[in-house]
């Protein structure tokens, strides 16, 4: 692997950029591995990476029913932050936001973090207060979080509709270190990563059912490109999590919903940082590139079609006016839909499946993208060690039987309202 | 989407809240509980599935629907669903 560096920039550089070497190696699958992951998103690839890099496995394999990075983790809107409440989130996505801090560095490759700080507004005295005690959890363990006042929010986002008369502007929390990450090259930085240390990284590879041995633990899969045959697999499939269950036989707390985001024509630089409206669901950046990325929430029916219907855009924008009226001249480019894998009480799983030997990385939620780093790593963890890692204890499948929910929205048993 | 009522006829699926799969009937021991709430189906495909009429004639209905493809199949009235 080249390893990217001012002086080989300057090298392919003399040789008119004609020699640089793919990113990653393509691989054909081979009969058997330690340990297949399913899924070649973010988290797929994450997973590989740290079991090669921390856990010295990489007779390992990718599955990838199409291309890499061609589900959820391209379909996002890219934000990276670690502002949740309850203690069995926050130290996994802290951590989460520590390896983000360092990636760029640790594969050697640009995922273009841009730590250029969360602030979610506040809207009235009773969210202002509990926008406090979230603060606080959060600096508890060891997060940042700032409490603005009005004059604080202003001097960040003048543009904001401060005296809106429903949904006046009166605080927000803001977390410096949170901001945004490419997408894209966050999937080929550790693709990059786990192909160099020797993970085959295998598309257009679907599996289509579970080996199993005679004391019914998984042995392999079948899949559109032959028989794969390994002791230990994980699936990490996101929006399809509940259909490879399926193969396995047991059904997941989760449903599948889709979710719409939009990007709108470049602009000169007007939003600074990520802004998230307090009293809907809104959600916006602006991309180096200019274009504003914005979302808000699910459609609200189970939906696996990857295209939404025109009432939630219509929510979104009438969300987005409510705070920045500026907004109502910038014309959408693009819209387009992810399968989220809703989980029952908001909160995503890694842990054991019923199946001896298979492990379950899902129920991501909306959530799933600033995860990435923490997912891959926790997982591989437990792929390689039978145990669940320290950070991503909370998320164990049985808390839905003992009463453990972590529950950060207070929605009940209901994926859509999560 | 439009929504076929059995009373209202084709309707914006916005004058619905949508409740999930129909499937799941509410058991009568204790330990069946953890699946009847928290466990489900999830089919990519057809799925019989709750909707209820709140902004129109209130009814709850039952709505078979593509996951797929958001094709509509049929509708009828959850009471007579669950006959």
């Amino acid at each position: 692997m080249t390893r990217f560096s001012i002086l080989s920039l300057m090298k392919n550089a003399a040789s008119g950029h004609r020699n640089w070497q793919p990113t990653w190696r393509n691989a054909t699958p081979r009969p058997d591995y330690d340990i297949i992951v399913i899924g070649g998103g973010g988290h797929g690839l994450a997973t590989a990476y740290y079991l090669a890099k921390n856990h010295g496995i990489s007779r390992v394999a990718v599955l990838e029913k199409g291309w890499i990075g061609g589900g959820n983790a391209g379909r996002n809107t890219t934000i990276i932050r670690s502002n949740y409440l309850l203690p069995g989130n926050e130290p996994f996505y802290e951590w989460s936001m520590k390896l983000w801090e360092g990636l760029e560095q640790d594969l050697n490759y640009n995922t273009m973090v841009s730590q250029r700080g969360v602030l979610n507004l506040c809207h009235s005295d009773a969210q202002r207060d509990a926008y406090a005690r979230r603060g606080n959890a959060m600096r508890l363990h060891g997060a940042d979080a700032v409490l603005l006042d009005r004059d604080g929010v202003r001097r960040i986002a003048p543009f904001l509709d401060f005296d809106q008369a429903r949904f006046p502007v009166t605080g927000g929390l803001l977390q410096p270190r949170g901001g945004t990450a490419r997408h894209d090259a966050v999937v080929w930085g550790f693709a990059r990563g786990a192909s160099d240390r020797g993970v085959d990284i295998v598309q257009n590879c679907e599996v289509t059912g579970f080996l199993r041995d005679a004391a019914g633990a998984v042995a392999g899969v079948e899949t559109t490109r032959g028989t794969i045959r390994a002791g230990r697999i994980g699936m990490a499939v996101a929006g399809n999590s509940s259909r490879v269950a399926a193969l396995a036989g047991f059904r997941l707390p989760i449903e599948s919903h889709v979710l719409q985001a939009f990007v709108s024509e470049a602009l000169k630089p007007v939003i600074p940082n990520v802004i998230t409206f307090g009293a809907g669901h809104f959600y916006i950046s602006q991309s180096d590139k200019g274009g504003l990325v914005f979302g808000g929430d699910i459609d609200r029916y189970n939906s696996y079609a990857s295209r939404g219907n025109l009432p939630a855009v219509e929510d979104v924008c009438e969300s987005g006016m409510a705070i920045m009226p500026m907004l109502g001249r910038v014309r959408m480019l693009r819209s387009w839909g992810g399968i989220m894998d809703m989980s029952m009480d908001g909160s995503p799983v890694i842990d054991r499946a019923p199946i001896d030997g298979l492990y379950v990385n899902a129920g991501w939620c909306y959530g799933g993208f600033k995860a990435t780093p923490a997912s891959g790593w926790c997982f591989a963890h437990l792929l390689a060690t039978g145990n669940p890692h320290e950070a991503a204890s909370a998320y164990r499948l049985d808390r839905f039987r003992t009463g453990h929910l972590i529950d950060e929205r207070g929605a009940g048993a209901q994926p859509n309202l999560h | 989407m439009r929504i076929p009522c059995p009373f209202c006829g084709d309707r914006d699926a916005r004058e619905f809240v949508y409740r999930g799969d129909a499937a799941p009937r509410r058991p009568t021991a204790d330990d069946e509980f953890h699946d009847y709430v928290y466990l489900r189906a999830n089919p990519a495909g057809a799925m019989r599935e709750l909707w209820y009429h709140a902004q129109g004639c209130r009814s709850w209905i039952v709505v078979t629907r593509d996951t797929r493809t958001h094709e509509i199949f049929g509708a009828e009235l959850a009471k007579d669903a669950a006959r």
